[in-house]
């Protein structure tokens, strides 16, 4: 018991003192997850819009597949990155593997349908309440779409928020494809996987108060922004 | 501008899952003045209004206009049964279809003015319109439908669900407009507001136009049994 409220002591200690460990880790999940998130929303923003308003051949299809992706296990994910990245893999040239880009790349790939689902659905609501006004108007296509993003933006923030979160408290696969390699991909929740195995609780809960301070400040984000959605603001 | 009219519906039939909604319905709107339509729920009004404005697709039958149907849609506007409000301020409201013809920005600033205020709701242009009670979004709705002056404007009970008062508002704003040089057809299920404002009125059952006439004679001295039968109140199947 001594042990752990002495752990707590430190942690906080740790982070009032902006300790350069504490700091370069956390820093160095920001980067890998806000660069997932970027390329994440980039493909799914527009794919989920697209998928909610043209209708197509293979429609229900793409939105399947796109739901059953979202319940893909982390740990699978990193797995087939591992295999696709790995000396004998076929992108085995690009030396990827083990790097921060490996862990870009695979939490790409588990955020992408969350993001690409929840912004369908949005647009999809929205959608279905513009659409008779949008189709009167004679509106061409891009104009829908522009029109869409921006009434829907709060519900496309919230989509991006709830990859932000996913990403950044992802250990699995980072783990696999990352290797947690001090000084180069250690991130917040792969340094407290190993600091707490070795007993440093320090370190893992400085780290862990990191992460759950970046965790509620998107809880907090994303209430605000249901709040102002009903109420119409901004 | 070039003129929409005459438009015209030739044997327009709607189909939905295999059932016949409306049609076989032939017509023509030209010039001026304000049309009523009535008729028991589910006879085919909001089918009939979609599909003279083009938004509706037709199984059979064809739809034309004066003008190149290029520019047909710029010359309409449609209120719908539930007004769309857009999520935005009510200025923003009234600018969007300004912004989509490529209105510039003073003449926009312009009308913007003018019509919130014939709306009575000047001092609430910044306000987000969600947060607007039923009757001032039917307001709003109609006064962005009038904004681009179209030359026909279509209404689907507009009023309905609405009191008194905001009730007499819409009513004026569509007398000012019909006076103004708009040709308005509109759906209501309400006899006194029909013939308060119609000039002519149409009534449908079961998908077809049965009666068509002008304002008073056609709620006076209707020819048909099953338009007396529904202007006397009796329930029509
Ligand atoms: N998309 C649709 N699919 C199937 N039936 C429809 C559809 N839209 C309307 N209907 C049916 O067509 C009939 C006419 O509808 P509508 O034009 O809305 O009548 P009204 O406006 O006079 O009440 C109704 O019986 C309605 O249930
Ligand atoms: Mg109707």
């Amino acid at each position: 018991m001594n042990d752990i409220w002495a752990g707590i002591a430190s942690a906080i200690r740790l982070i009032l003192t902006a300790d350069a460990n504490l700091v370069e880790i956390s820093l160095r999940s920001l980067q890998v997850t806000l660069s997932a998130l970027a390329i994440a929303c980039l493909i799914a923003l527009p794919l989920g819009t697209f998928l909610a308003i043209q209708r197509f051949r293979f429609r229900r299809g793409v939105i399947a597949v796109l739901n059953a992706l979202m319940g893909l296990p982390p740990v699978v994910v990193g797995l087939v990155v591992y295999i696709l990245l790995s000396r004998a893999g076929p992108f085995g040239v690009l030396n990827l593997l083990f790097t921060p880009t490996a862990m870009v790349i695979a939490q790409v790939i588990i955020i992408t349908p969350l993001i690409a689902s929840i912004t369908h659905q949005a647009m999809r609501d929205l959608w279905a309440e513009y659409h008779d006004l949008l189709i009167s108007l004679n509106t061409g296509k891009l104009q829908r779409v522009a029109t869409l993003i921006r009434d829907g933006r709060r519900s496309l923030m919230t989509a991006a928020l709830a990859g932000f979160g996913r990403a950044i408290g992802e250990v699995g696969a980072i783990m696999i494809v990352g290797g947690n390699i001090e000084h180069h991909t250690r991130v917040l929740t792969t340094a407290i996987a190993l600091e707490t195995g070795r007993g440093d609780f320090a370190l893992a809960l400085g780290l862990g108060f990191v992460l759950i301070g970046l965790a509620l400040g998107v809880n907090l984000l994303t209430h605000w922004l249901g709040r102002t959605e009903v109420e119409g603001r901004w | 501008m070039v003129s929409l009219f005459p438009l015209t519906l030739t044997e327009g039939l709607v189909r939905r899952r295999g059932r016949v909604i409306m049609g076989p319905v032939s017509l023509t709107v030209e010039g001026r003045g304000l049309t009523v339509l009535m008729g028991p729920n589910g006879a085919g009004k909001s089918t009939l209004l979609k599909a003279l404005h083009g938004i509706e697709r037709l199984s059979a039958g064809r739809l034309g206009h004066g003008c190149p149907s290029d520019q047909s849609h710029a010359a309409q506007a449609f209120v719908f049964q539930t007004p769309v409000v857009l999520r935005r301020s009510v200025a923003a409201n009234l600018a969007y279809p300004l912004k989509l013809h490529g209105v510039g920005r003073a003449e926009r600033a312009r009308l913007i003015e003018d019509w919130s205020a014939r709306i009575r709701l000047s001092d609430r242009l910044d306000q987000p319109a969600a947060r607007l009670s039923g009757g001032e979004r039917q307001k709003l709705a109609t006064a962005r439908a009038l904004i681009r002056s179209p030359q026909l404007l279509f209404l689907d009970e507009p009023t309905a669900n609405l009191d008194g008062r905001s009730t007499r508002e819409i009513e004026d704003l569509l007398r000012a407009a019909r006076d103004g040089g708009t040709r308005i057809v509109m759906a209501t299920h309400d006899f006194a507001q029909a013939r308060r404002l119609a000039d002519d009125a149409w009534f449908m059952m079961n998908g077809r136009i049965v009666e068509t006439g002008p304002s008073p004679q056609f709620f006076d001295t209707p020819t048909r049994s099953e338009t007396r039968a529904f202007l006397r109140g009796d329930i029509l199947e």
